[in-house]
């Protein structure tokens, strides 16, 4: 489903990203971990196509297109799907008119017929159980006022009210509690089939109790340094980054 | 910036819709302005003698105002001298009966109203709407006139009021905005041609929206109208107002006058979508909007609203405001006001506290692209008597590219030590990063531009009337939110 083959991408003249190598394939969940600063939100960024990152050589193919040429809204359109690590706040814009207008927007270009407010609703009420969330959520404005918590668990219902092939998550483990954690790894794998694709970003092991991974990847210094099963984040959880660092031979964090 | 400033090009440079001319004889008078002039449009009208002094009275003072200091120079707007004596001042479709009946009118004048949008015929007309459709300086139609009549709600055209209701005029008119007003406010006093009228009577609930469509369609013509509305104790209206014009290269003069008189207990909705012709991307042609619109709310509780929404004009100068005379009285003003291209307005309000325990609330959203300039400008001023008045203040100014400028002006004059008065302002650009989330969730640019102005206005929108908010929405190139949250 996504190929990446040596990406190098950074901002503003600065390397993050140097030679990244990465298969992902239907059905599967791969964890890419890493300490701060190691390149992990720049990679899901770069996916997305935030146009602050320009990507200097390698390329990313995704269901068989070229996806670096493809602006941000036709990925999100063709089933990529990122969920942010600081989402962003728009005032005076509902919660669900945002989302009706996305959801509406992805069916659209793929050729189903737009939902009508009914349907809508019917579809909301049923996603927003699944992330524990009230009604009252969807007529505040898009993530204004809300708590930490709040933005994420709004990700994650962004993304199942979406269904994205491929959902990008950007350490949205992030500062949750541990009830949150546990709603949040709920959604994820209830979006887990063997069509879809998540990729985890995420610099702490915890939760992958709850979503067991295929395959972990350590990023250090824009690279993948390390690449196994879900043994490899107990491993990391249990000895830190530095053991691997070492390992891996003193590279430079791209990032201080 | 850069994809930002190319979506909100492409948004907000749609072709002006309404730039069509209607071609029909018309009986105007030549150009320029004497006190024959005056004379002439009093009596084309067949006014009383009354109308006829007022007038004159109104012209001889804007002739002192125009020795003295002339048009007024402190708005952040420049444009060219206006040449008053080349400007048509009556122009009236040529028409075979009096006004009024719908089967008299030119056929062209329907189309006309019905290509805007404003169908006249009783088949068609808008349901829950009553409109009354001023085509350059005469009233052609006004819809469910009868059905009001059984409430005893008075809706006409102000030359009708004249005629049929000359108490009710001679009483009210000049009462919130005197001809000596200000310039532009006393020239339209002395060469007003036309405009709506309105009285509810005691305790009538108005059971649907009363509107005036105003059409400048005469080149080298100014429209001058003067609307004039009286809600008894305990009334209610609620009150639109639309208006377009052919586009055209020279500049076009719009002097109205707007008086509100609300009594005790009363309430006035006065809601306006003003899209004039705004001028093309290289700032020619379009028209000067200097209108004074101001409400009077006269008796303990009354409440006066304005809500507007200014898309075009080459220039804007306006600033409806509310007299808050009677105690516990509420004056509200919501306002969104759109610059593009070369437009400049500078509109705001101003919120007299009189009475004691009067609330005023003012929301001024500002949205400047292209060249676009614009001021909001505004006057809270609390008398000594206004014990324990209030009035909250917000003022956000949203800028779409770099070449746009909003300013904001504040007057804050308070006399009575138990008042309280809050001003917030802000200014804010579309961020790349709100850009960016719309768009990974699929949303073309246009669309999550459109979304994040609509998102701004929504304070100002949710004001409206429902079938304005769709207008006004519309016309900000933003699709309204679906029908739900």
């Amino acid at each position: 489903m996504l190929s990446i083959r040596y990406l190098h991408a950074g901002v503003e003249g600065k390397d993050i990203l140097r030679g990244i190598d990465l298969e992902v394939k239907a059905g599967e969940i791969h964890a890419v971990m890493g300490p701060n600063g190691s390149g992990k939100s720049t990679l899901a960024q770069v996916l997305a196509g935030h146009p602050a990152f320009a990507v200097t050589r390698g390329e990313v193919v995704y269901e068989g297109r070229n996806l670096l040429e493809m602006p941000p809204e036709e990925r999100a359109r063709a089933g990529v799907f990122l969920a942010f690590q600081y989402p962003i706040e728009i005032p005076g814009v509902s919660n669900a008119q945002f989302l009706k207008a996305a959801v509406n927007e992805v069916r659209t270009r793929q050729g189903l017929d737009e939902l009508d407010a009914m349907e809508f609703l019917e579809l909301l009420r049923e996603k927003l159980a699944l992330v524990e969330m009230d009604q009252s959520f969807v007529s505040r404005a898009v993530n204004e006022g809300f708590s930490g918590g709040e933005k994420k668990r709004n990700e994650i219902l962004q993304m199942a009210l979406l269904q994205p092939k491929l959902a990008i998550l950007d350490e949205t483990d992030s500062g949750l509690d541990i009830d949150a954690l546990k709603i949040v790894a709920n959604g994820i794998n209830s979006l887990r089939t063997p069509d879809n694709a998540i990729l985890l970003v995420t610099h702490y092991q915890r939760i992958l109790s709850y979503v067991t991974p295929d395959r972990v990847h350590v990023l250090v210094g824009g690279r993948i340094v390390r690449s196994g099963g879900k043994d490899l984040a107990l491993e990391l959880e249990a000895k830190g980054y530095d053991w691997i660092r070492e390992d891996a031979g003193a590279v430079q964090p791209a990032r201080a | 910036m850069s994809t930002t400033a190319k979506t909100v090009e492409a948004l907000v440079n749609r072709e002006y819709e309404y730039g069509f001319v209607t071609d029909i004889e018309a009986d105007q008078v030549p150009p320029g302005l004497d006190e024959d002039v005056v004379r002439l449009i009093s009596a084309k009208k067949r006014e009383p003698e009354f109308m006829l002094e007022w007038r004159l009275r109104a012209f001889r003072h804007w002739l002192k105002m125009g020795l003295a200091a002339g048009e007024p120079k402190w708005a952040n707007v420049t444009y060219a001298p206006i040449d008053y004596q080349s400007i048509v001042y009556y122009s009236a479709p040529k028409q075979t009966a009096a006004p009024g009946r719908l089967d008299e009118v030119d056929p062209k004048l329907l189309e006309t109203f019905e290509k805007l949008g404003i169908p006249l015929s009783e088949q068609k007309r808008l349901t829950g709407v009553a409109v009354d459709a001023v085509f350059d300086s005469v009233s052609v139609a006004t819809t469910f006139k009868e059905k009001l009549a059984e409430l005893g709600i008075v809706f006409c055209s102000f030359s009708e009021a004249v005629q049929n209701h000359p108490d009710l005029v001679e009483k009210y008119l000049g009462s919130v905005v005197p001809y000596t007003d200000n310039f532009f406010a006393t020239l339209n006093s002395a060469v007003f041609s036309d405009g709506s009228f309105c009285y509810v009577p005691k305790g009538v609930r108005c059971p649907m929206e009363l509107s005036t469509y105003f059409r400048i369609n005469t080149a080298g013509s100014g429209q001058f109208e003067r609307t004039l509305i009286v809600a008894d104790e305990g009334s209610y209206v609620s009150y639109l107002e639309g208006c377009t014009a052919p586009r055209r290269d020279e500049n076009q003069l719009h002097a109205a006058v707007v008086e509100l008189v609300a009594l005790e207990g009363a309430q006035i909705r006065y809601s306006t979508v003003q899209n004039w012709y705004a001028g093309d991307r290289e700032g020619r042609g379009g028209i000067y909007n200097f209108v004074t619109k101001r409400g009077k709310c006269a008796g303990r509780g009354a409440k006066i609203s304005w809500t507007q929404v200014e898309t075009g004009s080459a220039i804007t100068w306006k600033y409806p405001s509310v007299i808050l005379q009677g105690d516990d009285s509420v004056g509200e003003f919501y306002s969104v006001a759109l610059v593009n291209n070369h437009q400049q307005a500078d509109t705001g309000t101003k919120m007299i506290h009189i009475g004691k325990n009067t609330r005023s609330t003012i929301i001024s959203k500002g949205i400047s692209a292209g060249h676009g300039n614009q001021t909001y400008r505004g006057l809270v001023k609390v008398r000594p008597r206004a014990s324990s008045a209030r009035n909250r203040t917000q003022c956000d100014s949203l800028l779409l590219g770099d070449r746009c400028g909003a300013h904001t002006v504040p007057y804050i004059e308070v006399a009575n030590a138990t008042a309280s008065v809050e001003h917030e302002a802000s200014t804010a650009k579309i961020s790349e990063e709100q850009l960016f989330y719309c768009k990974q969730r699929g949303l073309s640019s246009e669309n999550a531009v459109s979304m994040i102005v609509n998102g701004f206005c929504k304070e100002v929108f949710k004001n409206l009337p429902m079938e304005f908010a769709v207008e006004a929405s519309k016309l900000l190139g933003v699709s309204l939110e679906g029908g739900v949250g």
